[in-house]
């Protein structure tokens, strides 16, 4: 067996007992990269070779988490040639426990879609059929750990960016609670939907990766002041007792027949482990996309602001006055996805219009929070689907950006209450591409989610049974 | 034109004199090499987020008690999105609709009288970078060093009824917040500015005109001919029968007239939406109370403390506490020399006619406050006399060197010596006969007169006391 096919707390065990060193994991490592990148095409920055200490694991980053001396591109052109001065907090956190950074992903333009096909270098390709997408918008990130080309990654999720991909790419991905993660270093899409997570192997190594990135940080005032809790030990197979909801309008229209099956297996095996599992009712999660892409784009349209070819970034070389060196160098260094996001959350923002969008979108915010309490009063963890579908194929979708929206349709809502939920493997499709399932806890409660995921992940046995075949 | 009233509302902006910026831990000192005080934060970085800075927010609450308002237990900052280079993030932390402080209220001295103005709010905001036009490229560069140095905006009720009393407004603003030491309020730095809105109306009128607004206006004189230059220009208009248009103008101070700023199609929609990377500012009752018991005493106070506890008269007092740095500077002379009288009549006459003389302002006096003081006691000790002593304060503002090392120095002490001034009258007298004869006649100039002849003689020195005391001697 490869060292690149183990899981990092697998890693760990062999560095410890000193069967292997460091240098061992990272040329492992590039070795693979060398083998599956030219098909995968994950990598916007790939890691170069290095004389490292002898215990450090290293780390994919998705390429809009800054990195110190190495490009940070957001996958934009805007960004092509910018090298951040200073580390983002989880990057530092990371070195703390000699977690070192391996190469930057690639993503969808800004975080901003469901593919990563909107990214301005490349195409990322799902590692299980190369035809198809690997979800967006981490899809580097999720494709690198399903390739075997890293052996974890950080992604982002604004709206199902880690969990979409994880789930299309067979991977485990975790949102954490908003403010669980520090977002100083983070480039901003949506500023209070936005968090770090953990694309991994297994439900293990996420909890050791979560251990590393939690936390408060003075540099980020929405990150939360708690007392730190160590998830390893959230690593438990038992769960007798739990109850799971299972809110029926995520199993619904606009669901794939074969990805609803899946869950209700996956809610057959928790009942079979002691959990209780039932239907419940989720009324506002109908008017959650619409509430998330109006806030979303909102926020968006003022922090792209700082791209205007002033100080850093794609400047236009044609302009003869300050108007048009904005709009042309905007026009030019940005991507259609990101600027039909932009104008419109510019247009929900204007006024006259601002109580009929963005106000009343507050307002819903407020609702879906409410609602997600009043279950959470009732259940332990809500599981759905994290995606309707199974990846689908490149081009499909890409011109088409309400199909692509609609493939947030399960995740966006957790973003819209701040709660954690992960995505975890439970199957494969007739075409061979995983299924992922979302569990979905109260905030600030990754351990429950851990947990469950753990004693499906132990009851599936999805890694050990399948692998990505790299279909042509 | 005396059919019509003006109406002015002030928006004044002031930069707090915290060490830090609002929302980074760079330092706000002025000047400084271009982009030396900036970070991933003030520089608007990808990634960066803000952090706001207590001692903005303590400040500001200081400035809202010291303006009588009420400070809202919860805050919020918001987002006004424009773009301009000098502004990083194209978004401008700011408060819209949940400012810090709301209706307060100022007095100030007018000539019809004590008159009350109203503060509609107080909010906290930061400030943006500076535009510097390069000489030698054509093209402009951004200087960051202030982007991010902490705000307030002071907004007034539209009760201001002439340029005069809107110059006494703003003087007012400016000594409170030198009181409550909160901005240093140079305005020749631009840490004290204004956006005067000016409307016009026809006396009896309860309904106010359309307004227009000049921003950043940065010296009172301006700010007087702004306001006088655009009401007359806002009557001619409605004499004409025409409309005043609601805009933003451009004060030009060599033309001495205001200009259109923008095109109207291009009125600004700056999308205000709450900061959603900052918490809202929540504050306890026992927070701001130990705010206020921070406040220094108040320039109403100090007046009444010097017409009672040093007999001031009501004019000098008020004068003399109209800024903390003259009342200050008062009080510590007075520890010195233990004569408020003087003290007080050595600043309002002396001292502030030789800065007029110099266009100086009163934190530019080149001397100490002890040193005013020591002058003084000097005076009262009759080391010197009072005319030496204008004389010596005149040295004190061109080097720095104290009372007493001038009158060393030049050799200026007062001729105290009984015998050495009986020798000066007896001489004057014996060369004067006739100011003998017409003193004696009643004439009592006559002794004026020879005393100003024994002074000359001395250069000055003699004691004047003494001269006075043995020329009557003498005559008897």
């Amino acid at each position: 067996m490869e060292l690149y096919e183990l899981t990092v707390h697998e890693l760990q065990e062999k560095l410890q007992r000193k069967e292997i060193t460091s240098l061992d994991i990272t040329e492992s490592y590039l070795k693979r990269i060398e083998e599956k990148e030219p098909e995968v095409e994950a990598f916007i920055t790939k890691p170069e070779k290095r004389e490292d200490d002898s215990t450090s694991i290293p780390i994919g980053i998705k390429d809009n988490i800054c990195t110190r001396d190495i490009k940070t591109t957001c996958a934009s052109r805007m960004l092509e040639t910018f090298i951040p001065p200073y580390n983002a907090t989880v990057i530092e956190k990371l070195s703390k426990e000699g977690i070192k950074v391996f190469g930057k992903l690639n993503m969808d333009e800004f975080a901003m879609g469901g593919s990563t096909e909107y990214s301005y270098f490349k195409k990322t390709k799902n590692p299980w059929n190369l035809s198809k997408v690997p979800g967006g918008s981490s899809g580097g990130s999720a494709a690198a750990v399903a390739a075997d080309m890293v052996p974890w990654a950080l992604g982002s999720d604004t709206g199902g960016s880690i969990r979409q991909p994880a789930s299309f790419c067979g991977v485990v991905g975790l949102k954490p609670t908003y403010g669980l993660v520090s977002r100083y270093g983070l480039v901003a899409f949506a500023s209070s939907l936005d968090q770090i997570g953990p694309i991994t192997k297994d439900v293990t190594d996420c909890a050791i990766l979560l251990n590393a990135i939690a936390g408060y940080d003075e540099m980020d005032s929405t990150s939360a002041k708690r007392e730190k809790i160590d998830y390893t030990k959230a690593i438990d197979k038992n769960i007798n007792g739990m109850k799971i909801g299972i809110p029926k309008e995520y199993l619904g229209d606009g669901i794939n027949e074969e990805v609803k099956q899946a869950i209700l297996n996956v809610a057959k095996k928790y009942e079979k482990m002691g959990a209780k599992v039932e239907e419940c009712e989720l009324s506002i999660a109908e008017y959650s996309l619409a509430t998330y892409y109006i806030i979303a784009c909102a926020e968006a349209s003022s922090n792209l602001g700082r791209f205007d070819g002033i100080r850093y970034g794609y400047r236009s070389e044609n302009f003869t006055n300050l108007k048009e060196l904005y709009k042309n160098s905007r026009s030019e260094g940005f991507g259609e996805e990101v600027k039909r996001r932009i104008i419109l959350g510019t247009y929900v923002l204007s006024s006259g219009y601002y109580d009929a969008y963005y106000k009343k979108a507050q307002k819903v915010r407020t609702l879906v929070k409410k609602q997600f309490e009043k279950l959470f009063e009732k259940y332990d963890i809500l599981l759905t689907p994290t995606a309707p579908t199974t990846a689908f194929g490149i081009g499909e979708k890409s011109n088409n950006p309400l199909e692509m929206y609609l493939a947030d349709l399960c995740t966006v809502s957790i973003n819209i209450a701040g709660l954690p939920a992960m995505s975890i493997p439970c199957g494969i499709d007739s075409n061979e591409l995983p299924i992922g399932a979302q569990l979905i806890g109260k905030g600030f409660n990754e351990e429950t989610i851990l947990k469950a995921g753990y004693a499906l992940e132990q009851e599936l046995k999805f890694r050990q049974n399948y692998k990505p075949q790299f279909k042509k | 034109m005396s059919d019509y009233e003006v109406v002015i509302g002030l928006e004044v902006h002031a930069e707090l004199s915290t060490k830090t910026k609002i929302f980074c831990s760079c330092p706000t000192e002025f000047g400084g090499e271009p982009n030396t005080h900036c970070c991933p934060v003030c520089m608007a970085l990808p990634g960066a987020l803000p952090v706001l800075n207590e001692k903005v927010v303590e400040y500001a609450i200081k400035a809202g008690l010291a303006m009588n308002c009420k400070i809202a237990r919860k805050s919020k900052n918001d987002r006004k999105n424009y773009f301009y280079p000098d502004l990083p993030k194209s978004y401008q932390i700011s408060q819209f609709d949940m400012p810090l402080c709301n209706k307060g209220e100022v007095k100030i001295e007018t000539e019809n009288g004590t008159k009350t103005v109203g503060i509609t709010r107080i909010h906290i905001e930061e400030d943006a970078g500076k535009l510097n036009h390069d000489e030698f490229g054509g093209g402009s560069l951004v200087d960051l060093n202030r982007a991010g140095v902490p705000l307030i905006e002071i907004v007034s009720e539209p009760d201001m009824r002439s340029a005069e009393e809107a110059e006494i407004y703003l003087r007012k603003i400016k000594s409170i917040l030198e009181y409550i030491e909160v901005s240093d309020c140079k305005m020749q730095e631009g840490s004290l500015r204004a956006d005067v809105n000016v409307s016009i109306r026809k006396k009896g009128e309860t309904k106010y005109g359309t307004r227009t607004e000049m921003k950043n206006m940065n010296s009172f004189r301006s700010i007087v001919r702004a306001i006088e230059y655009e009401a007359k220009r806002q009557i001619n208009i409605l004499e004409r029968g025409e409309k005043v248009e609601q805009e933003t103008l451009r004060w030009d101070d060599v033309s001495g007239k205001t200009f259109s700023m923008r095109d109207k199609e291009d009125a600004q929609d700056y999308r205000y939406f709450p900061e959603p990377d900052l918490a809202l500012i929540e504050l306890s009752d026992e927070y701001i109370e130990t705010v206020r018991k921070t406040l220094p005493e108040m320039p109403e106070s100090r007046k009444a403390r010097y017409i009672k506890d040093f007999g001031l008269p009501e004019y000098d007092a008020n004068i003399l506490t109209s800024s903390k740095y003259l009342s200050d500077f008062f009080e510590e002379a007075e520890k010195i020399c233990k004569n408020a009288k003087a003290a007080s009549n050595w600043l309002m006459s002396d001292i502030m006619g030789i800065l007029n003389e110099k266009e100086m302002e009163e934190s530019e006096i080149p001397f100490k406050a002890e040193q005013l003081g020591e002058l003084i006691k000097l005076i009262d000790k009759g080391t010197i006399s009072t005319a030496i002593a204008k004389k010596v304060l005149i040295e004190m503002f061109e080097k720095p060197q104290s009372p007493n090392e001038i009158i060393q120095q030049k050799g200026w002490i007062q001729i105290s010596d009984e015998g050495a001034i009986k020798e000066v009258v007896k001489k004057v007298l014996e060369a004067n006969p006739q100011s003998i004869i017409d003193y004696k006649a009643g004439k009592d100039r006559a002794l004026g007169f020879l005393v100003g002849q024994a002074m000359k003689e001395t250069k000055g020195k003699a004691n004047p006391q003494m001269l006075n005391k043995m020329f009557l001697e003498e005559l008897v």
